[in-house]
């Protein structure tokens, strides 16, 4: 599902990931920085993407590929307007972070890993933000929400739509 | 810090930001500069101060004024009341739950009394984004002192006889990992900081980077001197973002102090730190996965040794030690081996940080030393259970640890204790449940997180953990049978046994302790299709209260596979061979009728 989407790389998209790729000696050693910096510039790493980024640092796609799809911070599918991410880590699973997702499924009918059609919301789940004292913790995009029950998720989203 | 009458030091840790305590920063500076009291007044947003269950914080200095759960919108009440009239406000103030009153001094809480802040101890009292601060309170003194008059040698006997072993899960010795990569010769040397920090609910290391960057710093420069080594690495999460803002000020601040860089302190040591980011894989926490992953490769894991202090980042001698292990060093050259030595136990010396969280009246991070009892840290510093429930199990080791229980409770708690005891320090985490915890689904929760962090390179943990996973679920949705428990453990002790790292070797014990110490609540799962803390759905049976019931007829509306029968204004039933559970008769019945059993 994650190699439908294509794109066609504009003229300063190219020469953004040159940049970057140059910023860092061109060194195979930096692919995870290089990736690092180009998601945080279009949000995701799409196949286009990766074939640049491969012919700038000379290594094989695959090799780039297999780097991406390793690790769960890279993604190869733009996240929603929106993000939402509950914390399913251990003090906030005992505090119930499970009936908090599944409220979120139901109030947004989409899955984990989905995108709403209108591409205002996406939802995702992390482990642990550190801020386990306020478990359980849901994230939509930089803000915090701590003691997150169920019955709160309608408001949550309402300060969103 | 002495030139301010009062200091008002605000958390900024990653938990009481969430609660908007940077608003409350600047309105404390904005109220302070209207009284034009800002020249006698000084606000810092430290590092966390442990107690993150009534975040924000708020300490005033120097009288030690300890103020719980404060709003942006009291930063008015605290500077007109506290400052100008001298006066505590009281509603702010930390309520003693058992004896009811207000305590205004920390130092009297039942959370601090116990605790001893080593790692720790400039969390939550220094501003993490200025140097000055932290050479006021002995930063870097240390690097002076091994400098100017103690050879490496010296200090790693400094460190062997204070017994430090490394916090980061594993327990091995500091000392004399230091020591092997001195011996192992190279042109090049590096000195890692692992600060991956994986185990989902613990958060010690990112307290640590966000409130005392420089005293992980200045160890990994003395790591640097006594290894012979002129680089340094941080390895952190992407998912740390304040902890790396942090770290990168403490970096360009040391660098401009001459405390990091070319020749420092001018005693012709060149030593200089950078940072690399982790992206979200829990077993690039193990230190050979991590090298590689700093490579810019996959982080799989390879077979030890050899060791990383004999080939490690780049092929070269490289030192992996966790930020905890680091944060302890400065003090021990400080104060002194035999110092350290005399806290703790025989065989785990000094204190160990944890974060407590659960169902845990107080959650926060906590330091104590070495040796004190899991009931310690459970009913007097953690303040008991919340609203007054049972207390079942606790969980430490995370994804690699075991649950202890009641019968555990009066333990030391100590590398080799819990081990004995079938779980394990790990890297801090320590997570309460109560009687509303099923432990069988406990031991599911771990599973599905190595099932998802295991990076596959071997069959027994890549498969293996999968299936231990699908008995499980198995058992969770009410098909288990009798064999499945036999088969969970031969396939538990065949993962321990073959794995290749240390996230297949351990994945199995949440398992296999949950066995061993609520065996009863696998076999009530299977044979009585009971799960006690009414947790597992499928277990339960969604009943109607005759006496609750109007005969409204919503629930029968609303059940998908009409299992509900009942005419108008008379009670309904439900008929249990067809429902399939899925709680929608409970979500549209307005009188509470509808029970989970
Ligand atoms: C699966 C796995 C995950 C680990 N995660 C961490 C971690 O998050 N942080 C850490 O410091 N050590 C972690 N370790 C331990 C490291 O491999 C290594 O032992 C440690 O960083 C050494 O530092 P220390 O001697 O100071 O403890 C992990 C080990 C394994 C097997
Ligand atoms: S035990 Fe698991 S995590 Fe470790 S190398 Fe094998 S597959 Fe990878
Ligand atoms: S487990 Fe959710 S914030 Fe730590």
């Amino acid at each position: 599902m994650a190699d439908n989407i294509t794109i066609k790389l504009k003229k300063e998209d190219n020469e953004f990931i040159e940049k970057v790729c140059a910023s860092f000696n061109y060194s195979k050693t930096e692919l995870i920085n290089v990736l690092h910096q180009v998601q945080e510039h279009f949000g995701y790493l799409p196949a286009e993407v990766q074939e640049k980024i491969a012919s700038e640092l000379k290594m094989s796609v695959a090799k780039v590929f297999g780097v991406v799809t390793f690790y769960s911070f890279f993604t190869m599918l733009p996240k929603g307007e929106f993000p939402i991410s509950i914390c399913t880590g251990t003090a906030c699973y005992v505090r119930g972070a499970e009936k908090v997702l599944d409220e979120f499924r139901k109030q947004l009918n989409i899955e984990v890993g989905q995108t709403t059609p209108d591409g205002k919301f996406s939802l995702g789940c992390l482990r642990c933000v550190g801020a386990c004292g306020l478990a359980p913790v849901v994230m939509v995009g930089e803000k915090t929400f701590g003691r997150v029950s169920a019955d709160k998720v309608e408001e949550i989203l309402a300060e969103f739509r | 810090m002495a030139d301010y009458k009062y200091d008002i030091l605000v958390c900024g840790g990653t938990g009481c930001r969430a609660t908007e305590s940077e608003l409350l920063v600047s309105n404390l500076k904005a109220e302070l500069k209207t009284l034009q009291l800002d020249s006698e007044v000084q606000v810092v947003s430290t590092g966390c101060f442990g107690f993150c269950e009534k975040g924000p914080i708020v300490k005033i200095m120097p009288d030690n004024t300890f103020y719980t759960q404060v709003n942006a919108s009291d930063a008015a009440e605290i500077v007109s009341e506290h400052i100008v009239k001298g006066r505590k406000v009281n509603r702010l103030l930390y309520l003693d739950p058992v004896e009811n009153k207000n305590v205004a001094d920390s130092k009297n809480m039942d959370f601090y009394k116990k605790q001893l802040r080593v790692a720790l101890r400039n969390c939550g009292f220094i501003n993490p984004e200025n140097i000055e601060e932290s050479i006021a309170r002995d930063g870097y003194s240390a690097l002076g002192t091994i400098l100017q008059s103690i050879t490496p040698e010296g200090v790693i006997d400094i460190l062997k006889k204070s017994g430090l072993r490394g916090r980061g899960g594993g327990g091995f010795p500091t000392g004399i990992k230091w020591e092997m990569a001195r011996k192992n010769n190279a042109d090049q040397k590096y000195v890692v900081c692992n600060a991956d920090e994986g185990d989902p609910g613990a958060f010690m290391d990112r307290s640590i980077l966000e409130g005392d960057p420089h005293s992980v710093l200045e160890a990994m420069a003395i790591c640097g001197y006594c290894i012979g080594a002129t680089k340094g690495l941080i390895y952190i999460r992407a998912e740390y973002p304040l902890a790396i803002k942090r770290l990168k000020v403490a970096i360009g601040q040391a660098r401009e102090y001459g405390l990091l860089g070319k020749n420092i302190l001018d005693f012709g040591f060149d030593f200089d730190v950078e940072l690399r980011y982790g992206a979200g894989a829990f077993v690039c926490g193990e230190e050979t996965s991590l090298i590689h992953s700093m490579e810019g490769k996959r982080g799989e894991p390879t077979v030890k040794p050899p060791f990383p202090a004999e080939s490690g980042f780049m092929n070269k001698p490289t030192i992996v030690n966790n930020v905890e292990t680091y944060a302890n060093i400065p003090v021990i050259i400080n104060k002194g081996a035999d110092w350290f030595a005399s806290i703790g136990t025989e065989k785990s010396k000094g204190t160990k940080v944890f974060a407590l969280a659960g169902k845990i009246n107080n959650v926060g991070l906590i330091e104590v030393p070495m040796g004190t009892t899991l009931r310690e840290v459970i009913f007097e510093i953690g303040g008991g259970i919340k609203n007054g429930k049972k207390f079942k199990a606790v969980q430490t080791g995370g994804p690699s640890g075991g649950c202890l229980t009641e019968k555990h409770l009066d333990i030391p708690i100590d590398f080799d204790n819990l081990i004995a005891a079938g779980s394990m320090m790990g890297s801090g985490g320590m997570i309460v449940m109560d009687e509303d915890d099923c432990m069988v689904s406990m031991a599911k929760f771990f599973l599905e997180f190595t099932v998802e962090e295991s990076c596959g390179k071997c069959a027994p943990c890549r498969i293996g953990n999968k299936r231990l996973f699908e008995i499980l679920t198995k058992i969770t949705d009410g098909k288990g049978v009798k064999q499945d428990l036999t088969d969970l453990r031969n396939l538990c002790n065949v993962i321990k046994d073959t794995s290749l790292c240390g996230l297949g070797q351990t994945s199995p014990n949440p398992i296999l302790s949950t066995m061993e110490n609520f065996w009863h609540e696998y076999v009530d799962h299977i044979e009585n299709h009971k799960c006690e803390a009414a947790h597992c759905r499928a277990l339960m049976k969604y009943e109607i209260d005759e006496e609750n019931c109007i005969g409204c007829t919503a629930c029968a509306r609303a059940c998908p596979v009409a299992a509900i029968t009942g005419s108008k204004k008379m009670p309904h039933i439900i008929n249990q061979a067809i429902c399939i559970k899925c709680g929608a008769c409970m979500e549209k019945c307005k009188f509470n009728a509808v029970i989970l059993k």
